[in-house]
């Protein structure tokens, strides 16, 4: 049976261009960017600064403003914590959210017991921060906002713009994790007032393990303490051999990205709406989480009433891939800290849904995930008290359930 | 994570889903779990009063693929047992059987709590005495 892959915001396979590229550097190409000396090291550097300038034109940055990380967890811990220990004297106030991904928030905890005063600032029902609220906790002694581009849970952007407005007319830097948005939609940095932002290759069809973080440098310049000790590589704030295969594949993905992505979209947000669409209008209580028209044209995030997420894809999880905010499969009973921050009640954060499409997903996918989920949501009603009590009209917050 | 082939099992051909009729006075309901920890189990016995032998078991459970497997496997072996034996099922029983991982535990402990209530509840609209050790739960 074909197999649907729906979780691109988990990660997203190599475009088979992207391995192309990448493959010469393997084993004829195989030099260090950093032998100066000799042709294997010239051609390896010539190709990193070629991904460079590839990166650079897909976010309309300056090649010099790319910095190579091994992914987007450490471009956050080195955007963060790098300003904190470069701009430390200024102050230690630094301004998040709460429905930021964990690279963030617990960077962001690391800080707060070396001193640092963190503002998590919270998130309205459609997932939006208030920009009101921003500006209020602003204080002299904050130097940071960190406010991710899109959400890998919802889909739902930022007003990066706004909050890039508010961080100038306060001489603060602003960070933003867009992870789940370069290579997806339009992302430029410079225009809309950010100063770092993290991004990485496996969630726009490159490999894993390379990411890269844009560091201003006119207007503000920027700069960032290094994390790690050694050879002093990417002009000093990150140090450690380039990963050259994964940049030439990074860059090449971005490459790829830059040309295909607008078309790319307009093909998917369709097949997302019909997802969305097919099933909230075939299925009774269905509720769509997050704001439906600040959202990335590739993600939906539904709660199927009285049904649990993961036993929910436990009917069709041999042949179709997604993620649910039931936190059942970890070791916490605690569903998504993003779906509650929302202000969902448990229940419909277990029984919750995220569906990521992407640049591979077929209509004949979207034909057999709306069957899937289809059939899936009856079968687990078919099997649930709460559906049943439900349909009985017992108004379920009246019950007095023994929580456990 | 991966199913136990016992899990998978239950999971996809469930034994004994459906709902025995709660205002009689030989059936006994169990609801325990919340909507909001993810696993609500309803467990119903119905008892021949004469012999007090659980001749019919009926399950329908809100939760994961595990949580599903500990109640279909609960109600299958309820059939035919004695109320005494019935509340000697322990929870590690069902762990064991269904090769559960630490994660799941909670959903065997769930199981083994929905079949003390079921019980309880038989026992106190009969106005049997509850013995201490069902009384607890």
């Amino acid at each position: 049976m074909k197999r649907v892959y729906l979780d691109n915001n988990a990660t997203t396979p190599c475009d088979p261009r992207v391995v192309q590229a990448m493959l010469p550097y393997f084993t004829e190409k195989f030099g260090n960017a950093a032998s100066r000396s000799h042709p294997f090291g010239w051609e390896a550097e010539e190709a990193v600064d070629y991904a460079r300038e590839q990166i650079a034109a897909l976010i309309h940055a300056d090649p010099k403003e790319i910095i190579f990380t091994s992914g987007a967890t450490e471009s956050d811990n080195l955007a963060i914590k790098g300003v904190y220990d470069m701009y430390r004297s200024k102050g230690n106030h630094i301004i998040t959210v709460t429905t930021e991904h964990k690279a963030v928030l617990d960077t962001c905890k690391h800080l707060e017991e070396k001193g640092a005063e963190i503002t998590y600032l919270k998130v309205n029902d459609k997932g939006l921060i208030d920009l009101t609220e921003l500006e209020a906790t602003i204080k002299p002694t904050t130097i940071l906002v960190s406010v991710m581009w899109a959400n890998n849970e919802t889909g739902v952007i930022q007003p990066i713009k706004e909050i890039g407005a508010i961080c100038a007319k306060h001489g603060i830097l602003f960070m933003s994790d867009a992870t789940q948005a370069v290579g997806k939609i339009d992302v430029n940095p410079r225009e809309m007032g950010v100063h770092l932002m993290a991004f990485s290759g496996h969630k726009m069809y490159g490999p894993k393990g390379v990411g890269a973080l844009y560091v201003s440098r006119k207007n503000p310049r920027v700069k960032v303490t290094a994390q790690m000790d050694g050879g002093g590589h990417e002009r000093g704030m990150r140090s450690g051999t380039l990963n050259v295969t994964g940049i030439v594949g990074l860059g090449k993905a971005a490459e790829l990205a830059r040309l295909e992505m607008k078309s790319d979209m307009e093909r998917i947000v369709k097949l997302r709406d019909r997802l969305e669409n097919t099933l909230a209008n075939s299925l009774e209580e269905v509720y769509i989480n997050g704001d439906p028209n600040h959202r990335m044209p590739h993600v939906t995030n539904m709660s199927f009433k009285h049904v649990e997420g993961e036993g929910l894809m436990m009917t069709f999880n041999q042949n179709m891939a997604l993620s649910s905010g039931s936190a059942c499969t970890s070791a916490s009973l605690e569903p998504s800290y993003v779906l509650v921050a929302l202000g969902l009640g448990d229940d419909l954060a277990h029984s919750s849904l995220r569906f990521s499409l992407g640049r591979f997903t077929t209509d004949e996918d979207i034909d057999i995930a709306i069957k899937s989920i289809q059939d899936g949501v009856n079968h687990m009603r078919s099997l649930s008290p709460i559906w049943e009590m439900y349909k009985e009209g017992i108004d379920l917050t009246q019950v007095s359930w023994s929580a456990h | 994570m991966a199913y136990s082939e016992k899990v998978l099992d239950h999971f996809h051909h469930p034994k004994n889903v459906g709902t025995l009729d709660k205002s009689k006075k030989n059936v006994g309901t169990g609801l325990v779990g919340a909507p909001e920890c993810g696993d609500v189990m309803r467990l119903q016995i119905e008892v021949d009063q004469a012999s007090g032998t659980i001749t019919d078991a009926k399950f329908k459970t809100f939760g994961c693929g595990s949580a599903i497997a500990s109640s279909s496997l609960a109600t299958e072996w309820l059939k035919g047992k004695s109320i005494d034996d019935a509340l000697k099922i322990d929870n590690m029983d069902i762990v064991e059987e269904l090769a559960l991982p630490p994660v799941k535990i909670h959903c065997s402990v769930l199981a083994e709590d929905a079949i003390k209530a079921a019980i309880k509840d038989y026992q106190e609209k009969n106005s049997i005495a509850v013995p201490a050790e069902a009384a607890t739960v």
